[in-house]
């Protein structure tokens, strides 16, 4: 199941008055997030892109509650992906600390395609660029080109599947997105 | 018997604190009669902190004499001081109506906070004056202005998370021609209720037999970013804060109890940290950011 998310219309149904397209104390991200979560409810595997394109700004606060607090959830039984759409580089001062505060990474769309952001070492770049350039790639395969053993490339890339940064189909790997 | 209290020709932050030296001694009840009628200037800090001692003379309402000058005056009224300081002093002296025309300077007139509402309304107030301000007055780049309205919001989030009353905010700019030889934007957000401290207490995070007081508090909080929620995600708006302050060569003070502590960039001569001020309820927090001297 894949949700489409205007940040931007949730936070003004959100709010009584509907003046503000800036993302900023923590109840506002509470509620956002509460919205958010109803939407992914009802389905056990499922793609939501967060789209920012009409949010103004974000607080440190309101990205706690609503990026890091909906990427740390981890619900049994349930696998929720997350793709973040039309963040600039006025959202991503908050976002980036509450990232760092909390050691997580997140899916971000470019022009260029879906990239990782945040908490994250080289060696799970490497995997993810590599998972990317095959669209769909096993661990055999990735541990060929990234020219290292492949119960190391299944271990890390294990933990990315755990982290949602990527998805899981069946033995293969591929970004977060590419089902949609 | 009323106690005079002489208002300083110019107040500000530093020079509040003879307000309170003078204020701190006297009882709750005592009658008294703060005298600002030689003050010339005040900061948004000075505003901010003269609306929240007010608020702490709830048992027997002090009385303002107001400045004398026209022109002190008359920016007190355009910055909304008399508005709210009708409902706390009883003012002596000629109090204009308030003009119709707007301070070019004053980003923000003196704001109350009280619940959630109020910083949406701040931070969608300001941010196309900022925009103007911090851009185009201030050359600095133009990333520092979403930074800005973060700063205010998280500022201002901290009253309502913390004080257990109502705050003030206020936002200005202004030439710092003999100080810095720069133009400043400063916020100033005061409050006169509980404070770090007794806000931590609350969560018991201080440890027995460990210092534990005002400066402590200051530390833990506006340093290391400990919040009185278990929540691992909170404490990050003070962080927060102090990371954009950094970036931008500004300077952070907060004020609570009786300890002030600050971050202090190189072109100013604060200290990191006060202790024994006179005691004052709440917190009163100022940031500051100047101009970019290259453009």
């Amino acid at each position: 199941m894949t949700n489409h998310i205007d940040l931007g219309s949730v936070l003004r149904q959100t709010l009584s008055a509907n003046l503000y397209s800036n993302l900023v104390t923590r109840p506002t991200g509470r509620a956002v997030r509460g919205q958010i979560e109803v939407m992914l409810q009802s389905s056990r595997r499922s793609l939501t892109v967060i789209d920012f394109s009409h949010v103004s700004m974000i607080d440190f606060s309101c990205a706690d509650e609503v990026i890091a607090k909906l990427l740390m959830q981890d619900t049994p039984g349930r696998e929720s992906y997350f793709v973040f759409r039309g963040m600039t580089d006025d959202h991503w001062d908050a976002i980036e600390t509450v990232l760092e505060r909390h050691g997580l990474a997140l899916v971000v769309e470019r022009e260029s395609g879906v990239e990782l952001m945040g908490v994250l070492d080289a060696d799970e770049q490497r995997a993810f660029q590599a998972i990317k350039r095959r669209g769909r790639a096993h661990c055999i395969e990735l541990a060929q080109d990234l020219g290292e053993p492949e119960s190391d490339v299944r271990v890390r890339v294990e933990r990315m599947w755990t982290r949602r940064l990527i998805m899981r189909l069946g033995d293969a790997y591929m970004p977060v997105g590419e089902i949609a | 018997m009323t106690t005079v209290i002489n208002v300083p020709p110019s107040l500000d932050e530093h020079s509040f604190e003879q307000v309170l030296e003078q204020v701190a001694p006297l009882p709750p009840d005592a009658r008294m009669l703060l005298d600002a009628r030689h003050t010339k200037w005040a900061s948004p800090y000075g505003l901010s902190a003269l609306l929240t001692l007010g608020q702490t003379r709830s048992e027997a309402r002090a009385t303002l004499a107001v400045p004398e000058a026209d022109d002190t005056v008359s920016y007190w009224s355009r910055a909304k001081f008399f508005y709210y300081a009708d409902e706390l002093f009883d003012l002596k002296g000629i109090v204009p109506r308030r003009s119709a025309h707007a301070d070019s300077q004053v980003l923000l007139e003196l704001t109350p906070i009280s619940k959630h509402e109020d910083v949406h309304d701040v931070v969608g107030r300001i941010q196309e004056k900022a925009q103007q301000i911090i851009a185009h007055e201030l050359g600095i780049d133009t990333k520092a202005i979403v930074g800005f309205s973060m700063t205010l919001s998280e500022v201002c989030q901290n009253i309502i998370e913390h004080a257990g009353q109502g705050g003030w905010v206020m936002v200005q700019t202004y030439n710092w021609t003999r100080r810095l030889g720069r133009r400043v934007v400063v916020i100033a957000v005061c409050d006169a209720g509980l404070g770090f401290r007794r806000s931590l207490e609350t969560s018991g995070h201080q440890i027995p037999g460990d210092r534990w007081d005002d400066a402590a508090a200051l530390e833990a909080a506006v340093i290391r970013g400990v919040s009185r929620f278990r929540d691992p995600g909170r404490g990050q708006g003070l962080a927060g804060v102090r990371k954009y302050v950094g970036r931008w060569g500004g300077k952070l003070s907060v004020r609570s109890g009786t300890a002030r502590i600050a971050i202090v960039p190189d072109w100013d001569d604060d200290v990191p940290l006060q202790e024994r001020l006179p005691a004052f309820p709440g917190a009163q927090i100022e940031v500051t950011i100047p101009e970019r001297i290259a453009r």
